[in-house]
């Protein structure tokens, strides 16, 4: 049977203040997926190395697997579940789902919120930029370029430019 | 025609896309049923060692423990292939690798299992351990497996199509070369995980994070020993799979087993150590290629040797060894070929298919070979492959009948792109680019589904289902698996646009063996040609019932009636049109429920002859890429600037995501070619060396390199609308690019993969002391090879029959 008592933490997490018991030894992965059912969160390693379970706290990106869940006590938390206003996607979400950013997925939440921390710091980021950004997140479908594309596009549409993907990214070269 | 599609050849959004960018799509791990238990299983820290004894006891007294199973909970035996029947969910008297399975705790949490596993106490008798192919050739004894060809040696094939020796007497040049190609794995960033649940009915139910549902299927009603319409399987949407889930797995039948044992539904997730164990990756292979030529490089025979290294069970290991010597007639003429191939067991993680399923190996061998002969023979590398290309609608050599072919034009843009002709020179004293640049070709091709199914049978590999029903809705349901590359999306397209609707009014039901008809699943690159296929006829059917309903209540002629814009029109007078939910209505009012089939299997192989049903397949995808890279001549690092692909992909359903694939395969050959190793210690405790996704190198977005793409449509008479296939062939030609273009740049030959800073520096240094400036193996085993069954080939008048083995008389 469970040989922990739990732990008590009170944080805010996608906007809301919330309340959450725990095995103490937990991860705030662990804490956010297994106590929380917010499953959005990935886990790829657990060890801190491929960037897939990232989140905000207060504002800026950590691997939730390598923050235990005491820690996020009196907290802001940010998931991919708190990324979109309502039914309203984040711009990053739609142009990751349109441009095909993302293939299977398992990693775009991860990459989602680097990249939305990546956009508040720097609205009109050079390519060499997101690369260094988003370098502590491993996708394995999609060779980063629709990624790039992505965030560039979503970051000209939040900058309120009116701009195309270029054909060449769509239909390749002629 | 192209100007009549409304949805194929647009770039639509994936029709799952929007739930994985707001993290509601439901992966096998997010799956949380009341009263779950969690399973952790107990593998052997031994490479190669007899079971002794096997003591549960202090883990059933923990409390939390529900269950403990081993070995002896399952005697029946099951693998992927029905001739590689070789694997026990866990361990019965013996251990073949580190992390071979031996023990499962089923507990309250995971924390609980975990601290059970611990308690398992296993007494092993370490046996001698198999570390290589060398040593698998040598060591008869012990045996990893007793079944096989023989000793450590699990299959050797060997055949010849035409005379090679023949044709190396034509030749003006023959040459010979060997080149090792170590293996690398998937790394799907979602880690397998599965979930069964035996309920009350007693029937069981596994969500499993696999690419074919259809065979977990199929070993877990082997294995369980319940029929298998007791037993339903569904994929849920794999996060990443690259070949890496395409076997039944251990772990999948032994959650079943617990969650019948406990009557609680039991959860299973792999670490990503554990990851590294099931593997079923690339193989390590050792080649050896001999071409002859004439002086324009038309290519007289070729004779290529393959020695794999299968590690400890068959998996799709003896289609793997085929495919090591399948396609290298298909790209450039090779009028007489002759296959040698020998697969070994060792004390590693299994080794199976990955992107490319035992092609990118031999395809990395024979383009660097080719760059050799061409320079040898001082033709431009691009004229030796453009000049000689495998016609369409031909049959070569091994019987693999070609159909439409493109890659001429492939060759075409990425020479015109990468401004080859000014940038190219053999001559080093010459050089067009400064040393330290260089740039490097090479074409490729691959299956679009592989011709025959596993389990060879009269029935359909693919089949589709469509529901239409009264509200207009729209559901298709197939047994095809999405593992991230949009095969639920190529559905609602093909289906939409044949019932002139938008993709994103169909609900796509998938991977669900008591719902689904049967896919055999997402391997060989199989899935768009195949479900296309069979997409097509299923609505064309639905099609055909509401144009013969509407066409009576509009009194208009059946061949007049067009379906777009979800409206079923008179193109003679659009005025004239019912919505499509009325044509729904008006045909169920007519016939009845409107429910449609379609199915798919593809068309009989030419070759008759005993190894023809590896290679064979509806169409062939094309490809081309010429590499740019930066050799830094001190520290040996290669940098990959840029890459220009080309892909023959007969017809883009979506064109942007025939882009992502093409992106993605090319990272992923780039990872291949500068960093990736599944490698193990060298002594004879054959320890993986890096299990770890950190250890274990893979491109980040700062190796990443700038890919330029073409995509060359040449529609395929096969293909859904042309199409053709796109995962896994653009992967093939980037690591020999690569290689050639290091060449090209610092003149040293790495002649195996990856190609390393180490590799590169050792070649530089052999080469500044005035040798050869190669780093690579020098030779191959020595093999007593079976006499090799011998075909005529179509042009020497075969039929595809191999020839009467001649008795010598004395």
């Amino acid at each position: 049977m469970p040989r922990y008592s739990k732990k008590h933490i009170s944080f805010r997490l996608n906007g809301e203040q919330t309340e959450v018991a725990f095995a103490p030894h937990k991860t705030l992965l662990e804490v956010l997926r297994e106590d929380l059912n917010l499953t959005g969160t990935k886990h790829g390693c657990e060890l801190g190395e491929c960037g897939t379970c990232a989140i905000l706290v207060d504002g800026r990106s950590i691997l939730s697997c390598l923050m235990l869940g005491l820690d996020a006590e009196g907290r802001d938390v940010k998931t991919i579940e708190g990324m979109a206003s309502g039914a309203e996607l984040h711009p990053l979400q739609q142009t990751f789902a349109d441009l095909g950013a993302a293939q299977c997925g398992y990693c775009s939440p991860g990459f989602l919120l680097v990249a939305e921390e990546l956009l508040k710091k720097s609205p009109n980021p050079a390519r060499a930029e997101i690369q260094e950004a988003l370098s502590g997140n491993l996708c394995r479908c999609t060779g980063y370029i629709k990624i790039y594309e992505a965030v560039e596009l979503a970051a000209a549409r939040m900058r309120g430019e009116e701009v195309e993907l270029p054909k060449e990214s769509i239909y390749g070269l002629d | 025609m192209a100007n009549d599609l409304n949805i194929i050849g647009k770039p639509f959004r994936k029709v799952d896309a929007r739930a994985k960018c707001v993290g509601q799509t439901k992966f096998a791990d997010d799956i949380v049923l009341p009263r779950m238990l969690f399973c952790k299983m107990l593998r052997s820290h031994l490479p190669h060692a007899l079971i002794k004894s096997i003591d549960v006891s202090k883990a059933l007294a923990l409390p939390g423990v529900f269950a403990v199973v081993t070995g002896k909970d399952f005697p029946i035996p099951y693998g992927i292939l029905p001739v590689s029947q070789d694997e026990h969910a866990l361990c019965i008297d013996k251990v073949r690798f580190i992390g071979d399975p031996v023990a499962a705790v089923a507990a309250i949490d995971e924390d609980v299992a975990f601290d059970a596993m611990n308690l398992i106490e296993v007494e092993y008798e370490p046996l001698d351990t198999v570390s290589s192919i060398d040593e698998a050739v040598l060591i008869d004894e012990p045996r990893i497996h007793d079944y096989g060809d023989h000793g450590n040696v699990h299959k050797k094939v060997s055949l010849e199509f035409g005379n090679v020796e023949d044709g190396f007497a034509e030749a003006d040049l023959v040459r010979e070369d060997v080149f090792f190609y170590e293996g690398n794995t998937h790394l799907p960033l979602e880690q397998h995980a599965a979930v069964a649940h035996f309920d009350s009915d007693g029937k069981i139910t596994l969500w499993s994070s696999t690419q074919t549902p259809h065979y977990v299927h199929r070993a877990l009603a082997k294995v369980l020993g319940l029929p298998a319409s007791h037993i339903r399987v569904i994929a849920t949407p794999n996060g990443g799979g690259f070949g890496g889930k395409s076997d039944p797995f251990n772990h999948e039948v032994v959650v079943c087993k617990l969650s019948m044992l406990t009557g609680r539904p039991v959860k299973v997730t792999l670490t990503r150590e554990e990851v590294f164990y099931c593997h079923r990756g690339r193989h390590p292979v050792l080649m050896k290629v001999k071409t002859g030529v004439k002086n324009d490089g038309a290519i007289t025979a070729m004779h290529f040797q393959s020695f794999l290294d299968g590690g400890a069970y068959g998996s799709y290991g003896v289609a793997s060894t085929f495919y090591t010597g399948a396609l290298q007639t298909v790209t450039y003429d090779v009028p007489r070929y002759k296959f040698q191939g020998l697969r070994a067991f060792t004390n590693k993680a299994p080794c199976g298919p990955k992107r490319g399923h035992g092609t990118p190996q031999p395809r990395y061998a024979l383009e660097v070979h080719l760059d050799k002969i061409a320079e040898q023979l001082g033709l431009d590398p691009v004229e030796i492959r453009r000049n000689h290309l495998v016609a369409p609608n031909t049959v070569t050599a091994n019987y693999l009948r070609i159909g439409s072919m493109g890659l001429g034009t492939c060759i075409d843009k990425v020479v015109e792109g990468s401004r080859w002709k000014e940038r190219f020179s053999w001559d080093q004293s010459n050089r067009k680019l400064p040393f330290g640049k260089g740039i490097g070709i090479a074409c490729s091709s691959y299956i679009c589904g592989a011709g025959l199914p596993i389990y060879w049978n009269n029935m359909p590999q693919s089949g589709v289902q469509l529901r239409l029903d009264r509200q207009g809705g729209v559901c298709v349901m197939c047994g095809s698996t999405d593992i991230g590359q949009g095969s639920d999306s190529i559905l609602a397209y093909i289906v939409a646009e044949i019932l002139g609707i938008d993709p994103f009014d169909i609900r796509v039901v998938t991977a669900d063996t008591d719902l689904t008809p049967v896919d055999l699943g997402s391997y060989s690159s199989r899935v768009t040609l195949m479900t296309g296929n069979a997409a097509i006829q299923a609505a064309e059917r639905a099609r055909e019932l509401l144009v013969m309903a509407v066409a009576e209540k509009l009194s208009v002629p059946i061949e007049n009636l067009s379906l777009a814009e979800r409206r079923v029109f008179d193109v003679e007078n659009p005025d004239v049109s019912v919505s499509f939910a009325e044509a729904v209505v008006l045909a169920e009012s007519k016939f009845g429920t409107i429910g449609t089939v379609g199915s798919y299997t593809p068309p009989r192989s030419p070759g008759k002859f005993k190894g023809s049903g590896v290679g064979p397949s509806p169409a062939y995808s094309y490809s081309a890429a010429v590499a740019e890279v930066d050799v830094n001549p001190d520290t040996g690092i290669v940098v990959v600037e840029r890459v220009w692909m080309a892909h023959d992909i007969g017809r883009s359903i979506n064109p942007m995501l025939v882009m992502g694939q093409v992106e993605g395969s090319v990272y992923m050959g780039l990872g291949e070619i500068l960093m990736e190793e599944m490698a193990y210690r060298e002594n004879r405790n054959v320890v993986h060396k890096f299990p770890s996704l950190l250890e274990y190198k893979s491109p980040t977005t700062m190796e990443m390199c700038d890919v330029k793409t073409y995509l060359v449509e040449d529609p395929d008479p096969n293909g859904p609308y042309g199409a053709k296939e796109v995962g896994q062939g653009p992967l093939l030609p980037v690591p020999p690019a690569v290689a050639n273009a290091v060449y090209n740049a610092v003149g040293v030959r790495i002649d195996e993969v990856p190609i390393t800073p180490e590799k590169v520096l050792r070649a530089l240094k052999d080469k500044s002391r005035g040798r050869t400036g190669r780093f690579g193996p020098g030779s191959v085993p020595s093999v007593d090879w079976p006499d090799p069954l011998r075909v005529l080939t179509p042009a020497e008048g075969g039929d595809g029959s191999e020839m009467p083995r001649v008795a010598v008389h004395s």
